[in-house]
């Protein structure tokens, strides 16, 4: 093996120990891959299959009926996916302009409000009202159950990512440009839409990242404020499936019988086809944006 | 006029009031900020006056008013609800689970996040070690509700792959779901393995940003690698290590929801003294009657410890060490 710097080949492991660093990190990372591969292989399992020798890795019997009944059933999952692609791409563009447009104001050092700011996003760090309080406020006080905006708003923005934000714009953008464009007559609002965010990519693209992933992922609000089937996206579906199943599992004489309880819901290779639609389109992204939640928090790491 | 300081930069010495200093600069970086600020005092600020709640008897007000009618109309409990929730047989076991599984937590992903970290930036094939980061990384991009059903296909009684391997083996089929004893060790288990890969990686950026000179350096004067990890590298990863602490520790009140509740199918009966938690306490609250009072002082409860935790934990960090504190 060719040495590399200098200072990398000094502070070599011996061959032996690479060895065994190998294997462990190669069992970790198996464990951290492997159950997509159980949960595929379930869904493309014979429901006989399963029936009689349960779960194994490698199908006894394979099928594509989970797919083809998906695909049948695709009035609910389109819809669900919709929804789902729906809340993602509207939350991700409200985050990073409310992240972002707070970001930038807090990071003006000749604004009045600059202190009092500076205090009203720091506070939510470290004190919140608890998650009763939220819920009042989002299901009595503003009445967004039921809504799209139950599913976006209460994520939207975050003390978190605004002080990423103002960080960014700290260190990175240069007051000679603003002062610039300030001589040349422009408003704060076009420095900001402009000047400012053009020249911000790094930054927009981690808290755009920490807010898709977020979205794409949630299914806490939709428990909370959504009963609409309309509204429901993938993993709220998901979920749904999954209560009503162990429902049935807690309540069985509760009112229908069992078996026409059963035969209505999807069988569990259909739910595991439910979980590899959602699983996917992250599964082939992440690699590529990965580094941005590295990033995220040793920019948001940065003291004054 | 005449003795006026300065003119800019803050200068709130200056002898002009406030609001004549006020430049149309600020207006418009008020304009720009408002949608934000409007957030803030919605969605951070105005849940903060909900401690009101724990406060009240909250009950319906004849004429079909709105809730915060209702609320004022209500009449004051005092420390009724506190008293309720602290004497009623939950809390200790609520307050248990909740510290104990968090401590636990922090503890091993601390040490699997370090220790992986410099495993990782010691290993001699670069390219190997990316992808195995890049495969550890996948849990923490998934859902809750995706690891439950990882978890189902896994621990199924009747088809899952562990009792088919316990039964191919011989042995008795376990009921997962039903067997407290077990849950401790799988709750653990599965908070690490979801964020060992990001754990590793933060850590790991902030060793490869090391100077690589410092090892030569190091190196010449005989040092060993025992010593090169107690001397360079843990110092280097120190101020991550303990803002993450910090923010640990301010959650210590709190649980990862979805880990307590969808991971163990919705809390079933038998395993509700092993793993509820503070979270999983309050939404059942909110889905079930219970009186809302009663939940806002519960959850009312949470925030103020959590609160509390994290001044402390800063205030313990600022007095060992007050370069890395982080407020």
């Amino acid at each position: 093996m060719a040495k590399e710097e200098s200072g990398q080949s000094l502070n070599q492991i011996k061959k032996s120990t690479n060895i065994v660093f190998n294997i462990v990190f190669l069992i970790l990372a198996v464990m951290c891959v492997i159950p997509l591969l159980f949960v595929f292989s379930i869904s493309i399992t014979d429901e006989e299959a399963l029936r009689v020798s349960g779960y194994q890795l490698i199908p006894a019997q394979l099928s594509g009926s989970a797919y083809k009944f998906l695909w049948n059933e695709r009035g609910m999952i389109l819809r669900a996916a919709f929804m789902s692609i729906l809340v993602t791409i509207l939350g991700t563009i409200i985050a990073i302009a409310l992240d972002t447009s707070m970001g930038y104001v807090v990071s003006r050092r000749n604004f009045r409000l600059k202190k009092l700011y500076t205090w009203l996003i720091f506070i939510p760090m470290v004190f919140n009202g608890g998650m009763l309080a939220s819920y009042v406020v989002v299901n009595n006080i503003l009445g967004l159950s039921n809504t799209i905006w139950a599913l976006i708003l209460p994520l939207a923005c975050s003390s978190f990512s605004v002080t990423i934000c103002r960080t960014f714009f700290r260190t990175t953008v240069p007051d000679s440009i603003i002062e610039s464009a300030k001589i040349d007559g422009a408003g704060q609002f076009r420095i900001w839409s402009q000047i400012v965010m053009p020249i911000s990519k790094p930054v927009i693209a981690t808290i755009g990242m920490f807010a898709a992933f977020g979205y794409w992922n949630d299914w806490f609000q939709a428990s909370l404020y959504i009963q609409d089937k309309n509204l429901q996206t993938l993993q709220s579906l998901l979920n749904n499936i999954q209560k009503n199943i162990e429902y049935i599992a807690n309540n069985p004489y509760g009112g229908l019988s069992l078996q026409q309880y059963k035969a209505s819901m999807p069988t569990e290779s259909v739910r595991m086809a439910i979980a590899i639609v959602i699983i996917v389109p992250i599964a082939c992204t992440y690699p590529f944006f990965q580094k941005y939640f590295i990033s995220g928090l040793t920019i948001g790491s940065v003291k004054e | 006029m005449g003795n006026r300081k300065t003119t800019d930069g803050g200068g709130s010495k200056s002898g002009k009031p406030w609001w004549k200093r006020w430049s149309r600069d600020d207006t418009e970086l008020f304009l720009l900020s408002l949608p934000t600020l409007l957030w803030f005092l919605t969605f951070s600020y105005l849940p903060m006056f909900g401690i009101i709640i724990a406060f009240k008897n909250y009950r319906l007000q004849p004429g079909g008013h709105g809730f915060i009618y209702n609320l004022l109309h209500s009449e004051w409990a005092g420390f009724g609800n506190f008293s309720y929730f602290f004497t009623s047989n939950s809390f200790t076991m609520l307050l248990r689970n909740t510290i104990l599984y968090n401590i636990a937590f922090i503890i091993i992903s601390a040490s699997v996040a370090v220790g992986g970290a410099l495993m990782l930036s010691s290993m001699r094939n670069k390219r190997g070690s990316k992808v195995y980061q890049t495969m550890m990384f996948l849990p923490y991009f998934m859902s809750w509700v995706v690891v439950s059903y990882f978890v189902y296909a896994l621990l199924t009684p009747e088809r899952g792959y562990i009792n088919g391997i316990i039964t191919s083996l011989g042995g008795e089929r376990i009921m997962w779901y039903q067997e407290p004893k077990y849950w401790p060790f799988i709750l653990i288990f599965l908070n690490t393995w979801k964020g060992m890969g990001y754990g590793m990686v933060l850590y790991l950026a902030s060793i490869t940003g090391i100077d690589p000179s410092l090892y030569e350096a190091a190196v010449m004067d005989g040092a060993t690698k025992k010593q090169q990890a107690k001397h360079i590298t843990l110092p280097a990863i120190k101020p991550v290590f303990i803002m993450m602490l910090i923010l640990d520790c301010g959650k210590i009140f709190n649980s990862d929801f979805g880990l307590f509740y969808q991971v163990t199918g919705r809390i079933p009966a038998s395993l509700y003294t092993t793993v509820s938690t503070f979270d999983t306490y309050i939404y059942n609250a909110i889905q079930s009657t219970a009186p809302i009072g009663q939940t806002a002082a519960a959850s009312f409860f949470q925030a103020i410890c959590s609160c509390g935790t994290i001044l402390f934990a800063n205030w313990v960090v600022s007095k060992l060490d007050n370069e890395n504190r982080i407020i």
